[in-house]
């Protein structure tokens, strides 16, 4: 299992990959973490759906994340799009053959690949908590912004919740694209199926067809990484995602098992 | 164990179609063996069903004495090529070979040695995607290797190479079989399986036509003799003579093309000379592993 990891991480860490990921993941905060602490005064509101976001909001203990949790959402997609393309292109490449040659434990090469892509985006989550925190911390003082509770346990506590949750839907949304990359074998039909369907299509449902939100899966993962909301609690969206995805994830699994690789 | 390679009424069938037929056939253990037959043959079925990349319908078989039905148990020793290399466009081709080797759990000092064997050496570095053909064709070669394999499978390894490249490629099959590796190669180039492969295996439409030693198959053909008077006023009449002799003869570009083994042409020219006509040529052919092949698959 070791070696699958080791192998699919020196694929991970090829430079376009590795570095054109982060330095989008990485503008993108800066831009939103950037534009929440510089247009706070502005009066008009910049959350949300029109939540006003004041000095006094982002003063609280969980200001210091706010930027954190607010770019969550992009950084699942981009975990879906690296995810469903890294296990689809080894059909479209025709590569799985060659994995399978030096390991044919399919199951093996599955989960040594989920690990692989499991500490990329950890390392995702993680370069983007330091980016929007840092971007916070820096840009606190130009919006007059109290850091007092920033730097306190309480803020401590919530650093670590919203760091897991987020990581938590972007493993979900990651996993998504995995298991879209293995039924689709195809890099583009995945990635398009997965992005369409999250940025598209669950938004206007949930927006004409208000009671399907809580049973949507990309709703979920996005309240996830908020830590639940009035409308969908955390749990509910723990639970059903969890269905969701290991319902999916065994049927593609036995897929994976099962069919021929004849590309 | 004294088998490399040894299937029986192995088959796949895709819906209707049946790729591969009840096929039955050994590679010994420590030969080169060829695997021919038309495209759409079945050979890529049949090695994917070896390497347990596809699940055989039907039979059984086994490589270097294991079940196909556990590929785990072999694979570690069996090194292989398939319909053409297939690599990560954007990682060397070192980066590729390291990532096969961290897979198979082999010392990453091979990928330098292999490169170096295969002549990539001095483009190790370079993004796969800016190979030409014949050097992606190597670097699946060199994959092949990295095991230091017991079987070495290669589909088509000479696709791609220019006339150096196919020579290296036969001498590296030769020099590999020398140290005791058995291959399995399937190719077009049936004039270079000939010079390398002791035996053959040859697949039709899904079932195995022929398979043995190479030789036995070239002898079972129909020898000839072609035999050209001095004189081409006498071509006629020579022909005649042979007929009467009960020889089945053709005539073909001022020759005459007799059906016959080479122990005839002691006869053939004593007749020759009976009739007054001398022969300028008299030499016997066996028809080549091509000839034999188009023969045989009727293409």
């Amino acid at each position: 299992m070791l070696r699958v990891v080791n192998a699919e991480l020196r694929k991970l860490r090829r430079p376009t990959l590795l570095y054109s990921t982060f330095l989008v993941v990485v503008l993108l905060t800066g831009l939103f973490t950037s534009i929440v602490f510089l247009r706070v005064k502005s009066g008009h509101g910049e959350g949300q759906r029109g939540v006003p976001i004041t000095v006094e909001t982002l003063s609280q203990a969980d200001g210091l994340v706010f930027g954190f949790k607010l770019v969550a959402f992009f950084l699942g997609i981009t975990a879906l799009c690296v995810f469903a393309s890294q296990t689809a292109q080894e059909y479209s490449l025709g590569t799985l053959r060659n994995l399978l040659l030096r390991q044919p434990a399919r199951m093996k090469i599955l989960a040594g690949k989920y690990i692989s892509m499991t500490i990329f985006a950890i390392a995702l989550v993680f370069a983007d908590a330091i980016v929007a925190i840092g971007i916070s911390i820096g840009l606190a003082g130009h919006a007059t912004i109290s850091t007092t509770a920033w730097f306190t346990a309480s803020a401590l506590s919530i650093f670590g919740k919203t760091f897991l949750n987020v990581l938590l839907a972007t493993m979900a949304y990651g996993t998504l694209g995995m298991i879209l990359g293995l039924l689709f074998r195809s890099p583009i039909a995945a990635i398009a199926t997965g992005v369409i369907w999250s940025l598209i299509l669950e938004s206007i449902l949930s927006a004409v067809v208000t009671s399907t939100t809580r049973w949507l899966p990309g709703q979920n993962f996005s309240n996830i990484s908020q830590g639940g909301s009035v409308e969908i609690s955390y749990h509910w969206s723990l639970i059903i995602s969890f269905i969701y995805l290991s319902g999916a994830s065994a049927v593609v699994a036995v897929l994976f098992k099962r069919r021929d690789v004849a590309n | 164990m004294t088998t490399a390679i040894s299937v029986t009424d192995l088959s796949k069938i895709y819906g209707e179609r049946e790729a591969l037929s009840h096929a039955t056939f050994e590679v010994p253990l420590g030969s080169v063996c060829g695997f021919v037959g038309p495209n759409g043959s079945g050979k890529t079925t049949t090695i994917r069903m070896l390497l347990g990349l596809i699940t055989p319908t039907g039979g059984t078989g086994s490589v270097l004495g294991e079940s196909i039905a556990q590929p785990e148990r072999y694979l570690p020793r069996v090194g292989a090529m398939i319909e053409g290399p297939a690599f990560y466009p954007a990682l060397s081709g070192s980066e590729n070979l390291r990532v096969l080797a961290s897979l198979g759990g082999f010392p990453q000092a091979r990928v330098d040695e292999l490169l170096e064997r295969v002549g990539l050496h001095d483009r190790g570095g370079s993004k796969y995607k800016t190979y030409s053909l014949g050097m992606k064709q190597r670097l699946g070669i060199a994959a092949a290797l990295l095991p230091q394999p017991k079987l070495l499978v290669l589909d088509e390894p000479t696709n791609g190479l220019d006339p150096s490249g196919i020579q290296e490629v036969r001498n590296l099959i030769k020099d590999l079989a020398a140290d005791g590796t058995s291959v399995f190669v399937s190719s077009h180039l049936l004039s270079e399986l000939e010079m390398i492969a002791e035996h053959l295996v040859m697949l039709r439409q899904g079932k195995v036509l022929f398979s043995g030693r190479t030789q036995d198959l070239l002898k079972s053909q129909s020898a000839m003799l072609i035999a050209k008077p001095e004189f081409a006023v006498d071509l006629n009449a020579f022909v005649s003579v042979l007929t009467q002799a009960e020889y089945d003869v053709t005539i073909e570009d001022g020759s005459v093309n007799i059906v016959a083994d080479a122990d005839v042409a002691p006869t053939i020219n004593r007749l020759a000379f009976e009739a007054g006509i001398t022969l300028a040529l008299l030499t016997a052919v066996r028809p080549t592993l091509e000839e034999t092949f188009f023969e045989m698959t009727g293409e």
